[in-house]
């Protein structure tokens, strides 16, 4: 049944939420943030088949795509950040 | 013939199902960041390999099966890509895995 | 069923919002609007509206968050600290609050077949567009020609938005105090995401052309596209640095994109005008009046993905190229 399946990634969605909101350290978050965009991803295939349209399978396509860059940007504000910090530190010294 | 492939596509969502589950679970009680890390890609690779296989066997030979394959094969290409980059980004800022030295997280909050 | 699953997400909304307002660190709240934007467009899908999730999905939770965080990279982390009278601000809020809760009692129930919307409105272009426009997608039908003005006023605001942001980002390059070529390596020296990335970006823009011209027969349509195609051009900036993306993809170009999806638009209805109907009465383009529509609709889908694309990259690199 398709309806296990989709509360399955609903629960497991309320968990990833948790763990974005409650994570101690900016990893956690952004790790939160990427399993709920592959989630999302899994959730739209199956309300895809549920609904009975699967031209909607376009959709989960262009999420998964976008989720990857997201976290790509994420890691290349991480790293111009810590350029930064560590130039500031350097010209402070 | 089409009753054994409802068989096995309805074992597959539901061992899907429950590695997502289990996934999400694992993210949430993980003491730490590198272990709470093996847990999401559990459901993403796993997860999706068996989610995904099991709608395919429901829809056959049909153009949304070739869309299934290629969500299949970005998110077995992407998700991992991610977790890796993840990873060493939190290494190179100094995260420390739990078991050195106890609970010495260094991240930047 | 569906509903409980809608109403799920939208309790999972009304946590993220609380989370996005209660923290004070900007990044983690950049996440978090990653994350409400996405339970938004799958809400929408659960809703039946393919169009606008996709939408939603490509330009709020994509493009965003990478602007978001371009934004961030240029000013602090931390908010600073609120100095203004929280009381009458809360009871201002509260007010509008439940005066827009009390409006929505008069509203018709949900899904209910009575409802105006449902009588007058949508078995109208239901019934007409196989009769004048004859594609699949109602969607499509209805905001590229029985609803050209609007779209037309959109694809001019985005333009605005465009030209407002290169307006106050784009003039001279400020003073960075970082070396030069570090800043401009992107993740050049992470092998894994690069050489995925790179593999990846070709099919990301066959991917983003596949959604502007199948707009007629699925979800999909000009804006989706432009932002697909901008995510791609924005990915391989990331990965290979800002001044090679630069090389690319010229700023001139940019320019010209941001002006010539516009230019396209008002040239279709101009060419109505000069064949004889009305302005973007595209049953004139050509001699078979179904034909006719059709071409128009490709011919301004193509204007406004032009459009988005040329924006959203030029928001982009004002943001990336103004120096760390």
């Amino acid at each position: 049944m398709y309806y296990a399946v989709t509360i399955a990634t609903l629960v497991t969605m309320a968990l990833a939420l948790l763990r974005a909101v409650l994570g101690p350290s900016v990893y956690d978050r952004v790790l939160a943030v990427n399993m709920l965009g592959t989630k999302t991803v899994l959730l739209l295939s199956v309300i895809a088949f549920l609904y009975g349209r699967p031209d909607f399978l376009d959709l989960a396509l262009a999420y998964a795509l976008i989720n990857f860059i997201g976290v790509l940007a994420v890691l290349e504000f991480f790293r111009s950040r810590a350029l930064r910090r560590s130039a500031e530190r350097g010209a402070r010294q | 013939m089409s009753a054994l492939l409802d068989t096995l596509s309805w074992v597959l969502l539901t061992l899907g199902g429950l590695s997502v589950l289990v996934g999400g679970i694992g993210a949430l009680r993980m003491p730490d960041l590198y272990t709470r890390m093996h847990a999401a890609s559990v459901t993403d690779s796993l997860g999706a390999i068996l989610v995904l296989g099991g709608i395919m066997l429901q829809a056959g030979w049909s153009l949304a099966t070739i869309k299934l394959i290629a969500i299949l094969l970005f998110l077995l290409l992407t998700s991992p890509t991610s977790s890796n980059a993840l990873a060493s980004a939190a290494l190179l800022a100094g995260t420390r895995p739990f078991a050195e030295a106890g609970q010495d997280e260094e991240a930047p909050k | 069923m569906i509903v409980i699953f809608g109403i799920f997400l939208l309790t999972l909304l009304v946590i993220t919002a609380i989370a996005i307002v209660r923290s004070d660190n900007l990044f983690v709240a950049v996440m978090l609007m990653g994350i409400a934007s996405l339970l938004i467009a799958a809400n929408f899908f659960l809703l039946d509206a393919a169009d606008v999730a996709l939408t939603e999905a490509a330009v709020g939770a994509g493009i965003s968050t990478v602007l978001f965080l371009g934004a961030l990279a240029l000013t602090s982390e931390r908010e600073r600290a609120k100095s203004s009278n929280r009381l009458l601000s809360f009871i201002v809020v509260a007010a509008a609050a439940l005066i827009l809760i009390y409006a929505t009692f008069d509203k018709p129930r949900f899904g209910d077949p009575e409802a105006p919307v449902q009588t007058h409105v949508a078995p109208w272009y239901l019934e007409k567009t196989p009769e004048y426009i004859d594609i699949p997608n109602v969607v499509t039908a209805v905001l590229g020609s029985f609803r050209g003005y609007d779209t037309l006023g959109e694809v001019f605001v985005v333009f605005t938005a465009g030209i407002g942001v290169l307006f106050l980002l784009g003039g001279g390059k400020a003073t960075s105090t970082l070396p030069e070529e570090k800043i401009n390596e992107g993740l050049r020296h992470h092998l894994i995401p690069r050489v995925v990335g790179r593999i990846l970006i070709p099919f990301i823009l066959l991917f983003g052309l596949y959604v502007q011209f199948h707009g007629e027969y699925g979800p999909g349509g000009g804006f989706q596209a432009g932002a697909i195609i901008a995510a791609a051009i924005i990915l391989f900036a990331l990965l290979e640095g800002e001044k090679r993306a630069l090389s690319v993809l010229p700023e001139r170009v940019l320019l010209g994109l941001m002006a010539c999806g516009p230019l396209l638009y008002g040239a279709v209805g101009l060419a109505g005008v000069l064949l004889g109907g009305n302005f973007l009465d595209y049953s004139v383009l050509s001699s078979d009046p179904v034909k006719g529509q059709q071409l128009g609709i490709l011919l301004i889908e193509a204007g406004v993905g032009i459009t988005v694309t040329g924006v959203l990259l030029g928001i982009f690199h004002a943001f990336a190229a103004r120096g760390r």
